[in-house]
């Protein structure tokens, strides 16, 4: 059983289709999560179809959407850490990996959960990871927690190989499922608004598996 | 948002001219754009919070819209505009949004920060 989990990504939904059935797993065999998401996802485009939302509105209706989500998954620590959208990589990493830093120092984790820096296609996931394995890579080896990363770039198996490790989620795929469908401005999933049959192979294929690549410091 | 009604939007930007103002301009095509479509070239630019004054402004076309702000010493322009906040009296706050409801472009002015 995992102690304790520390989840560091930028945006808001980040976490729902490529971890939130891990984390649901974790959650149940009694780890605590904390969730640190770097920003509320308030340069987004997606307004939701139809539009519910605005630039001016985004930001309090993507902090709703997240706090549901997290609600969904039984996340018990949401850390909004207040950047702001599309500035990550230009962000002072002084400053962004001594907040990731205090959050490591103040939980202790006995995992992490990030994006592979250079592997996450959108800058904020690069940036956000990239400073969860600097700032991680300063710990100590002997008390340096594993960091397992999401990466879904093109160019992945030549890059990074295949996953270190595959988690099986098909029995949290409804707490899954209700982390997707909270956040309402940003996905419209078809085959997820109607009655979801969890044991179909369409969802199944597409939703019961999470995979993850775990950060080779050395 | 509404659609826009080029009337009220003309209000808003005659209520907003000759003074000091706060002003986001967008334009996107979203960060996954190469992503999803090879072919496609992702670009996005924004400035929030620059403090701008015009002179003269007015919104044009039969939709989705253009505008046009003349400063003292250039302009500011956006277009592709479909969509307006009505319930904002005090700012005007502009949008374009794709067919599938996806914001490709916004104009905000407002006397406060945004």
């Amino acid at each position: 059983m995992e102690r304790h989990i520390l989840v560091v990504l930028p945006h808001p939904d980040d976490e729902a289709f490529g971890l939130s059935g891990t984390l649901a797993k974790h959650i149940k065999n009694g780890s605590q999560v904390t969730y640190a998401c770097l920003t509320l996802g308030e340069m987004g485009r997606n307004m939701g179809n139809p539009i519910i939302a605005s630039r001016i509105t985004l930001p309090s209706i993507r902090k709703k959407e997240l706090q549901d989500s997290c609600d969904a998954i039984g996340i018990q620590d949401l850390r909004m850490l207040g950047f702001h959208d599309k500035t990550i990589e230009f962000e002072d990493q002084d400053l962004l990996d001594s907040r990731i830093d205090a959050i490591i120092k103040e939980v202790n984790p006995s995992l992490i959960f990030t994006f592979y820096p250079g592997y996450s296609v959108h800058p904020d996931h690069d940036a956000t990871g990239a400073a969860v394995v600097r700032t991680v890579g300063r710990i100590p080896k002997e008390q340096r927690p594993p960091v397992y990363c999401l990466a879904f770039a093109k160019n992945l198996e030549e890059g990074i190989g295949q996953p270190n490790v595959f988690n099986d989620v098909r029995e949290f795929l409804p707490q899954k499922v209700q982390s997707i469908l909270a956040h309402r401005s940003q996905f419209q999933v078809a085959e997820l608004l109607d009655e979801v049959d969890y044991t179909s192979k369409e969802i199944v294929d597409r939703f019961g598996t999470e995979r993850f690549w775990i950060y080779p410091f050395d | 948002m509404q659609l826009i009604i080029p009337t009220e939007v003309q209000r808003r930007i005659d209520n907003l001219k000759d003074q000091d103002l706060y002003i986001h301009l967008e334009m996107t095509t979203g960060a996954y754009a190469a992503h999803f479509d090879s072919s496609k070239h992702p670009a996005a630019n924004f400035i929030t919070n620059a403090i701008i004054r015009f002179s003269h402004g007015s919104i044009s076309g039969n939709g989705p819209f253009r505008v046009g702000l003349k400063m003292e010493q250039g302009w500011i322009y956006s277009e592709g505009l479909t969509h307006f906040e009505e319930s904002e009296a005090e700012r005007l706050i502009l949008a374009g949004h794709d067919s599938q409801g996806k914001l490709v472009v916004s104009l905000q002015l407002s006397r406060q920060p945004f």
